[in-house]
């Protein structure tokens, strides 16, 4: 099908993309890379849309280090994450989980913002950030504000960002020495959304452990992060099982997920231990 | 809908070297304004939701979903269909491994393909098999198995290779 | 009666070598021309409204407001259609009992699927028929609908068409010997239970065609990615009420088919129903959940099944009871009965055994029409007679292999007929089996997988053999009524300059019909394929065909281009004796010269005989032939259909904690008789094992119990992708047919036929340690794990 978008608009900088926002009579889209808004579009999913165009602002795009946290502006392309030497010091999980997301024509064009504000459940990114205790930088017509990860994802496709708004970037708490991070999924065909997929991070103070498409959002799994604390992976597995809301859908049912998540959380131990050792 | 925001929108860009300047709807893909408007049909719109491949164009140096980028947001870029990697001979080994290798059948995703295998070599390594699979497994072709696609590409990575070489 | 094609070193040796496409490098440059890279003046651009309720009456159609939109120019009604386009009934009198009610080229006053169009929107764009069809309102009383196999036919469950009476569309049991007598003494009996998914297509290029009536010429042309242009200028003439004589179809480069594109579909008569009544060129390009929702779906099985062998590992007999479900119609013009009746043909089918029972239950459903597509029914029969062979060789503690070397048919058995009463002139099962087990060098398999076990990992092999129908006669359709042509001609042409042109029936979709009629007519007249123009896909042009299906293209086009080329040698050879005062004997043709046959001295070239042919006529004898075109049709006629067989094996390996399933290697041995181009071959098999792959590991369409289509998505219903496909290995075993100077069978369809089942026997294979099995296709990990017992509910 062919999209039938209410009409465009080229946002020159931030407080244009606002200003147009606010003008827009509450059908304003905010497009940045297009990778699932311009499908939903074409499927009609979506219609007579405002599509405020934000890719060309300026100081959106790029990672920066500030002191111990690394800043990743929104517009900053799968792609690149992948291939940023500050991501892979200091928030190497990102990177690892670029390679799960889809296929390289998409990975060039979807940007970590446009991920992140999508909230696909089944999603690397959101989990990725939740695992990190990272923070979401909206900017809107009264100024900026922060979200932490943990209070951003509210449902599926449901986000803390307000009408109006726009998130312009993350921010992350760099890894610290000897923290190790770790994503592991499961999907039928490279590249497919996962049928579950688990984000493990081991830092000085304890473990941090997101699931993803194993819920409406991604999920922290703090009874597991707290019995892996303990040492006790058996116990981290078993309390797992009764921190997710898992989906049944014609790929799997809940209960395959939830244990396929169990099995993942063992491997990305696992993973952790063989690199440790 | 306010001013602010248009349904027709004018562009300018490069597209196979040359200049273009046009008028396109909002809601208009790339796509479709290279095929309808331009009628560079080589490339093809087959699922128009991002997942066969089959539209993959080069933008800026880089492969794109034809279907998942409006012309709109082409404003600036420099486009490249097949036809004007055909016309530059900028593909022309891969294309001859193709024909030489039987690596298509029908024909239709082989524009897509093309531009997919070609950002892979374009780095300049020799891939494995299992990378070039990994590369092309957002492009789908039903007719030829991926086997012989995946000689093509192996193929061409190691004769350039040893052209860079020698 | 062949031609031994079997010595390289002979002249003009074109038959049997690999040669580049003619078409590959313009496809390779995006100079393709599919029906969608067409645009024609003052043409429109038809988007159909779709039914979202699977079975409901309609109760009015409100178009207003589409109307008022911009570009839209007309809005039609089932109603409106059936003015001036009749409706078709999908039966066939050999399928004795199977009926199907009148079905309209846009729903009357029913839909009984989510999909079928009820409206139709013509406007200026694509893009603006598509907002004009969101603004028709149609009005829907809702039915109850008939959405499952097994229950179609109790008396709970309503009945779809009130006409037909009840829910079942065709039903036929055969039997031989005495299955149950043979059961009642078996050494042992084995059943199971199998399904297999309803897949669909998938073409890469969705449906299309544009249709242009011209009333000032009383002429109709159809651009058309079609399998079958002759076939449909019978139906759009038939059912328009045209002259057949003035509707030509032209299929330009068809972006695969797969037996998708062989059917009538209503949306496609519909839109050239349209460009009749408007008089303006038509468009419809269906979108990718159009698609899902409309393109025929097939293989939607459930059989029940048991073999029954003796001590010794002989099979005794085969019982099997399939079900499938057709949708609300059966499909125009070859109906939705022929998969069911395939299974019955084909179950045991490489096999020696005596008894044989087999039934199938054809029933009506309000889903999408399911009907022929590549490996009609073959994929179900293998996967149900492979599954129970290694089911009981397991249950005698006997190898797979030793088990099938103990029951296929002899290699010197030939001719032969099966217990289905299938005639098999000649077959190749234990050659072929052989050189797969070289070729895999299956014991170092076997210690490989008892390797990695010890390790933890858990590997599987998995051996099919199968038989695969092709070159079909008109027993397949031409017996029961249909206008399906199992002929198929081709007129060959020499011009002043030496070169030929072929004009052939069969089509091109991208198997390389074109590359392989231009080696047997290279070879045939005696010229270098570069020199022949190979033409397919005009029924304005062409000699009258049956197209591009059940793998006939090489063995019935191939043989009508050969023998036509022959024709076309003597009649040159004729004038070339005469010009050269020899006798036409002692001439003949290598490499574009005539030649001394003796010496292979170069006597003239073609262009020389072309140039006095055309131009000098005066000084050649008068009265002498000086026809250069000569046309040959060919149609099979000793065996109603020309069976291959083959045998494939899988390797692969199961993550027995997430129920991964990681392809490693296949093989396949297969034996198409005679082999025209085996690179063309090769790949024909590869792209048919991974189709069979998708059957085997993703592709599943999913409804749920109210008739709704649940994954009209590529990115919900999964076709194999290159990450996830293994290297395949490739062997032939050649047994021509008789039945013609080439030799050759078809080859396109064996690929897809095995996979599934030695994917299936594999993950077995692998399971069989933790005593679990798997039967229902696709063998999704949650499939395999449940099989485990790993999840509980």
């Amino acid at each position: 099908m062919k999209a039938s978008v209410g009409g465009y608009a080229r946002a020159t900088d931030l407080r244009h993309a606002l200003d147009l926002l606010a003008r827009s009579g509450g059908m304003g889209r905010v497009l940045a890379g297009g990778q699932s808004l311009v499908a939903a579009m074409n499927m009609r999913l979506s219609t007579g849309d405002l599509l405020v165009d934000i890719t060309r602002i300026d100081g959106l795009r790029g990672a920066t280090l500030n002191g111990d946290r690394l800043r990743i502006g929104a517009l900053t392309r799968h792609a690149e994450v992948g291939r940023d030497p500050l991501i892979a010091t200091h928030a190497p999980l990102l990177g690892q989980a670029v390679g799960h997301i889809a296929h390289a024509a998409i990975r060039n064009r979807g940007t970590i913002g446009g991920a992140l504000a999508h909230a696909d459940p089944a999603a690397e990114f959101p989990a990725c950030v939740l695992a990190l205790g990272g923070t979401i930088h909206i900017e809107g017509p009264e100024g900026a504000r922060e979200v932490a990860a943990e209070d951003f994802f509210i449902d599926v496709f449901e986000t803390a960002i307000e009408e109006g708004e726009i998130l312009t970037a993350i921010s992350l708490p760099v890894a610290a020495a000897g923290e190790r991070q770790v994503i592991r999924e499961t999907a039928r065909r490279s590249g497919d959304y996962a049928l579950a997929g688990l984000c493990l991070v081991r830092r000085p103070s304890g473990h941090r452990v997101a699931v993803f498409s194993a819920g409406p959002r991604p999920i922290l799994a703090k009874g597991a992060a707290a019995a892996l604390d303990e040492g006790k992976l058996d116990d981290a597995v078993a309390a797992l099982q009764d921190e997710l809301d898992p989906p049944s859908d014609t790929q799997a049912s809940a209960a395959y997920r939830r244990h396929l998540a169990g099995v993942l959380l063992r491997r990305a131990v696992a993973d952790i231990e063989g690199e440790t050792a | 809908m306010t001013e602010a925001f248009r349904d027709r929108i004018d562009i300018a860009l490069t597209v196979n070297g040359e200049p273009v300047e046009a008028r396109v709807p909002a809601g208009r893909h790339l796509i479709d304004f290279l095929r309808l408007d331009l009628g560079l049909t080589g490339a093809h719109a087959s699922c128009e939701h991002g997942v066969c491949g089959a539209c993959t164009i080069r933008v800026d140096g880089e492969s794109v979903r034809g279907c998942l980028m409006l012309a709109a947001q082409a404003d600036g870029a420099d486009v490249w269909t097949v036809e004007g990697l055909s016309d530059t001979g900028a593909v022309r080994d891969l294309q001859q491994a193709f024909v030489e290798r039987n690596a298509l059948q029908c024909g239709f995703c082989t524009p897509g393909m093309l531009v997919a295998a070609e950002e892979l070599l374009s780095r300049g390594t020799v891939p494995s098999r299992t990378e070039i699979r990994e590369h092309l497994s957002g492009n789908y072709c039903r007719c030829t198995g991926y086997e012989a696609i995946v000689d093509a590409v192996e193929g061409v990575a190691i004769a350039r290779a040893g052209k860079g070489a020698a | 009666m062949n031609i031994p094609f079997g010595n390289p070193d002979r002249p003009n040796s074109y038959i049997g070598k690999t040669v580049p496409r003619p078409n590959a490098g313009r496809l390779v440059e995006g100079r393709g021309r599919y029906v969608d890279d067409i645009t024609l003046p003052r043409m429109t651009h038809v988007v159909f409204v779709r039914s979202p309720h699977a079975h409901a009456r309609i109760t009015g159609i409100d178009a207003a407001e589409a109307l008022k939109a911009k570009g839209v120019l007309r809005v039609f009604t089932g109603a409106d259609l059936a003015r001036v386009c009749t409706p078709w009934v999908a039966v066939l009198a050999h399928l004795k009992g199977l009926k199907s009610p009148p079905q309209h080229a846009i729903a009357v006053d029913r839909a009984t699927w989510v999909g079928e169009p009820v409206a139709a929107v013509v406007a200026t764009s694509r893009a603006a028929a598509e907002d004009g069809a969101a603004l028709v309102e149609v009005g829907y009383k809702l039915l109850p609908a008939v959405t499952d196999m097994r229950s179609a036919l109790d008396d709970a469950t309503p009945v779809l068409h009130d006409e037909m009476g009840e829910n079942l569309a065709f039903r036929r049991l055969h039997e031989e010997g005495d299955v149950e007598a043979a059961m009642a003494s078996a050494h042992k009996v084995v059943s199971a239970r199998f399904r297999t998914a309803r897949h669909t297509g998938v073409t890469p290029e969705p449906r299309s065609i544009l249709a242009d009536w011209n009333p000032a010429e009383g002429q109709l042309t159809v651009w058309h990615a079609t399998q079958a242009p002759h076939m449909m200028q019978t139906v759009f003439a038939k059912h328009l009420d045209l002259p057949e004589g003035r509707v030509r179809v032209i299929c330009t480069d068809v972006g695969g088919s797969y037996g998708i594109k062989v059917h009538v579909y209503p949306d496609e008569v519909a839109a050239v129903a349209i460009a009749k009544v408007m008089g303006r060129p038509v468009k419809f390009v269906a979108d990718r959940l159009e698609s899902f929702t409309t393109d025929i779906h097939a293989r939607d099985h459930e059989i029940e099944a048991r073999i029954a062998v003796d001590a010794d590992g002989r099979i005794l007999a085969f019982d099997v009871d399939d079900w499938t479900a057709i949708g609300a119609y059966s499909v125009y013009p070859r109906t939705s009965a022929i998969e069911g009746n395939q299974v019955v043909n084909l179950c045991g089918g490489p096999y020696d055994f005596a008894h044989y029972r087999a039934r199938t239950s054809v029933v009506f459903q309000n889903k999408t029409p399911t009907c022929q597509y590549r490996a009609v029914g073959h994929p179900i029969a293998v996967a149900v007679t492979e599954g129970l062979v290694d089911m009981a060789a397991a249950e005698l503690g006997m190898d797979p292999v030793e088990i099938r070397r103990r029951n296929l048919f002899p290699d010197d058995a030939y001719p032969v007929t099966s217990p289905a009463k299938m005639r098999f002139e000649g077959l190749s099962h234990h050659a072929s089996l052989d050189k797969l087990i070289a070729l895999m060098d299956y014991d170092a398999l076997r210690a490989d997988q008892a390797e990695a076990r010890k390790r933890g990992i858990h590997r599987g092999i998995g051996i099919a053999s199968f038989i695969e129908l092709t070159n079909p006669s008109p027993f397949m359709y031409g017996i029961g009524g249909a206008r399906i042509s199992a002929q198929d001609g081709c007129t060959v042409r020499m011009d002043p300059d030496g070169s030929v042109v072929a004009l052939s029936g069969v089509t091109e979709q991208g198997q390389g019909t074109e590359a392989m009629l231009s080696q047997i007519v290279a070879e045939g007249v005696g010229v270098t394929p570069d020199k022949v123009r190979v033409i397919t896909g005009d029924t304005q042009v062409t000699p009258y065909g049956g197209g591009t299906w059940a793998s006939r293209g090489a063995g019935i086009g191939g043989e009508a281009a050969l023998q036509s080329a022959l024709a076309l040698k003597d009649s040159i050879l004729e004038v070339a004796g005469a010009m050269l005062q020899a006798p036409k004997d002692a001439l003949d043709i290598r490499a574009g010269q005539v030649v001394d046959s003796a010496t292979g001295e170069p006597r003239m070239p073609l262009e020389e005989l072309g140039r006095i042919v055309y131009f000098r006529g005066d000084t050649l004898p008068k009265g002498l032939p000086r026809e250069l075109v000569q046309t040959r049709h060919f149609i099979t006629s000793d065996y109603p259909f020309a069976f291959t067989n083959g045998v494939q094996a899988s390797y692969l390996e199961v993550d027995t904690e997430t129920g991964m399933v990681t392809l490693l290697k296949h093989w396949c041995v297969e034996d198409c008789g005679r082999i025209i181009n085996p690179q063309l071959v090769d790949e024909q098999i590869r792209g048919g094992i991974v189709q069979g792959l998708g059957g085997a590991l993703f592709e599943e369409i999913h409804y749920d119990a109210d008739g709704q289509l649940l994954n009209g998505s590529m990115a919900d219903y999964l076709v194999p992708m290159a990450a996830e496909m293994p290297d395949m290995v490739i062997g032939h075993v050649e047994t021509p047919t008789k039945e013609s100077l080439l030799g050759a069978k078809g080859a396109g369809e064996a690929g897809t036929a095995g996979a599934p089942a030695a994917v299936m026997n594999a993950i077995n294979d692998a399971l069989r340690p933790f005593g679990a099995q798997v039967t229902e296709m696709p063998f999704t990990p949650e499939r395999i794990l449940r099989a485990l017992g790993k999840i509980d509910d």
